[in-house]
């Protein structure tokens, strides 16, 4: 569940953490176990669909002779190529929102952001502390 | 010529006539729902949150929907349907481009922006950094990107009117321009983000309304057998299986030519995620996952729309045939809308004129959205960015920053007008992929350093920002696009050249990606490396706030 009732309506004054706050959430192990299953998954998918599409790309310039081969009526290698890259864009996109709400999601509303270090200092970025905490990920449903 | 074609010739020039009245009736109900939008809109705009971000009260598939219409530009539409049609398989290239760079966007960018931003892309870039050189920096590159991509859109709504309503002359271009500009102020000044989302969201739906109904059209011609549609269109275009594989537009020459090819295969999935007005979009929103089923939505939306425009472009060169298309636009630009008479019985006929005005009157509501998008985000950073944080040092207040934008708008766009009708008469379709490189070597590695390396400080930023700026604009300006003497790389010359027919360009190739992104991610390297500020505190609370959502506006 949502803590923004414990925050008030949309935008109070205030309500930010400090610096030793945010120090305090990162050094913990709830939100650095958060922090790994994110980059963990993130990242090798990010190099393996740029790798993916580098080499089609490579393959497009470089391989012809291989991409110009049909596969069944006028339908070549290229174009079956071009359509996996639609078909895994796709399928990394329903992957990854499966990951954020099944594992994601849960464990961002692990991380005590009400811990300790919490102080009602406005938050420093300029201008008026708009701050509306705990959405986001932190939305359980 | 013979007798049977000048009758044809009569009749079908008072079937232009039709069509045309057809499309401005068209054209004119869309820009009166729009103006209403914005008018309506611009009552629900109270605080700097409304006007910049639209209230964040969109939901994902209505943020999914404005996304595909800030993004299916002209160029995407009439452009990537007209290589289709006329260099076959290339157009696969383009799009697919398009498509893969969501993810960038999806992974590493959309959530975290969400979660830690306000209104700009650099509220991001400089969180944890000095305010003024960070803002500075991505302002200039905010606006540049953005200026560039608009004057592609607006000259080319100036050479589309000829094509689409069969005007001549240059006044014509002249008027189209202004009335493009005109209205795209009216809605970003009065409506806001509010206003120019709807207005997005209303083309996108129309956008894929008019190409779902071309496409199952074509495919019916062929048995819904997309085999049969591809023999059909290599055989029509002349150039046999060769116009099925990939290398008659790009990459078709020597060396250089082929590095082109992956230079502007890398500024393409890369420049998505640091497009500045792709990236506010992301703001228009409540939270982190309504920020990720957005992307979501744009994907399956825009991955369809790329499809389709696969089949619109084959469907083009086998019923239509490139030299019907050449004769109207060298560049294949009414492809699209040439199909769509042929689709609705041809020129001549009345199903033909209704159907060519419905997609024209389309391609004009797309170059709206796409530009009112344009100017919002380059006048967000001008005001929230330059005025607020560089010049008043932070010393303002909202309803002074909301002004500011009102004003930088009107401005902009002004510019823009002006710098379009000046640079009518150019090929500025290079601008698009410019657009794209810039994003991707100035905006996207300090993006990606700001949000995960924890070293990243001011100089690396400002660095990486101006470093990638500088390489790409330069080396377009030592490209064939603006040199065009004949070489290897362009066998022919480039008549459009910017500045010379005859003298040879001193750097081969037309894209800068494949430079210039490494050298913006090495400037970022260095300049961070090279200078001793840390930014550890901050980093923390911009990861936290990035990841929770803690804080979040």
């Amino acid at each position: 569940m949502s803590n923004a009732e414990s925050h008030g309506p949309p935008e109070p004054p205030g309500g930010g953490l400090d610096e030793a706050g945010y120090l305090a959430i990162e050094a913990s192990p709830e939100f650095r176990r958060l922090r790994s299953a994110f980059r963990r998954f993130v990242f090798p998918l990010t190099a393996a669909f740029l790798l993916w599409y580098l080499l089609y790309v490579v393959l497009s310039a470089y391989a012809r002779d291989f991409m110009a081969k049909k596969m069944f009526g006028e339908i070549n290698v290229a174009l079956v190529f071009g359509l996996l890259q639609f078909v895994s864009t796709f399928l990394i996109a329903v992957a990854y929102e499966r990951y954020s709400r099944g594992t994601l999601e849960p464990l961002a509303a692990d991380v005590p952001t009400d811990a300790p270090g919490a102080s009602a200092a406005p938050p420093e970025e300029a201008g008026p502390g708009r701050t509306r905490p705990a959405t986001g990920e932190k939305e359980a449903e | 010529m013979n007798a049977h074609h000048v009758l044809a010739g009569v009749t079908a020039a008072s079937k232009t006539e039709q069509h045309r009245t057809i499309s401005l009736v068209l054209f004119a109900v869309f820009v009166a729902i729009t103006l209403y939008i914005t008018i309506w809109a611009s009552r629900q705009t109270r605080t700097a949150a409304d006007f910049y971000a639209g209230g964040r009260q969109f939901t994902g598939l209505q943020n999914g929907l404005a996304i595909g219409g800030d993004y299916m530009s002209a160029a995407s539409f009439l452009g990537i349907a007209g290589i289709f049609a006329l260099s076959g398989y290339d157009g696969f290239l383009y799009s697919i481009g398009f498509l893969v760079a969501w993810l960038v966007a999806l992974l590493l960018v959309a959530e975290m922006l969400r979660n830690s931003g306000r209104f700009t892309m650099a509220d991001v870039l400089a969180f944890r950094m000095r305010q003024r050189p960070v803002r500075a920096a991505a302002g200039i590159s905010t606006i540049v990107v953005s200026i560039f991509y608009l004057l592609a859109q607006m000259v080319g709504a100036g050479a589309l009117v000829n094509l689409l309503l069969g005007t001549h002359g240059e006044a014509a271009k002249i008027w189209t321009i202004v009335v493009v500009g005109a209205l795209m102020i009216f809605y970003v000044v009065v409506g806001g983000m509010k206003g120019t989302t709807w207005v997005q969201i209303v083309k996108a739906v129309l956008l894929m309304i008019g190409a779902v109904v071309m496409t199952v059209w074509v495919l019916s011609k062929f048995d819904f057998n997309l085999s049969h549609l591809l023999g059909a269109a290599a055989d029509s275009s002349g150039k046999g299986d060769k116009f099925l594989q990939p290398g008659l537009k790009y990459g078709a020459t020597d060396v250089w030519s082929k590095l082109d090819l992956l230079s502007l295969g890398l500024a393409l999935v890369l420049g998505t995620a640091g497009l500045p007005h792709v990236l506010i979009r992301f703001y228009t929103v409540p939270n982190a996952r309504a920020a990720r089923t957005s992307v979501n939505w744009a994907i399956g939306i825009i991955g369809v729309f790329y499809l389709m425009t696969l089949v619109i472009g084959f469907g083009a060169a086998a019923l239509v045939g490139s030299k019907a298309i050449m004769a109207q636009d060298k560049g294949g630009n009414t492809a699209a809308p040439q199909l769509a008479e042929k689709l609705g019985g041809g020129a001549g006929t009345t199903g033909g004129a209704v159907f060519l005005a419905i997609i024209a009157a389309v391609a004009f509501a797309t170059i709206l959205a796409v530009v009112a998008g344009l100017t919002l985000a380059s006048s967000s950073s001008f005001a929230h960015d330059l005025y607020a944080n560089v010049f008043k040092r932070g010393k303002t207040g909202e309803r002074d920053e909301v002004r500011v934008a009102r004003v930088s708008a009107l401005v902009i766009g002004a510019i823009a007008i002006v710098l379009s009708i000046f640079a009518r008469g150019l090929n500025v379709a290079f601008l698009v992929a410019l657009a794209f490189a810039i994003a991707a070597s100035a905006n996207l590695p300090t993006l990606l350093f700001s949000l995960f390396w924890k070293r990243f400080n001011t100089s690396g930023a400002v660095a990486g920002i101006y470093g990638g700026l500088v390489s790409a604009v330069g080396l377009v300006l030592l490209s064939p696009i603006c040199w065009g003497g004949k070489s290897a790389t362009i066998p022919k010359g480039n008549a459009d050249a910017l500045f010379s027919e005859t003298t040879v360009a001193p750097f081969h190739m037309q894209n800068p990606g494949l430079f210039s992104i490494p050298i913006g991610f090495l400037c970022a390297y260095l300049g961070t490396v090279l200078t001793r500020e840390k930014t550890d505190e901050k980093y923390a609370e911009l990861e936290v706030r990035a990841l929770t959502g803690e804080g979040a506006h």
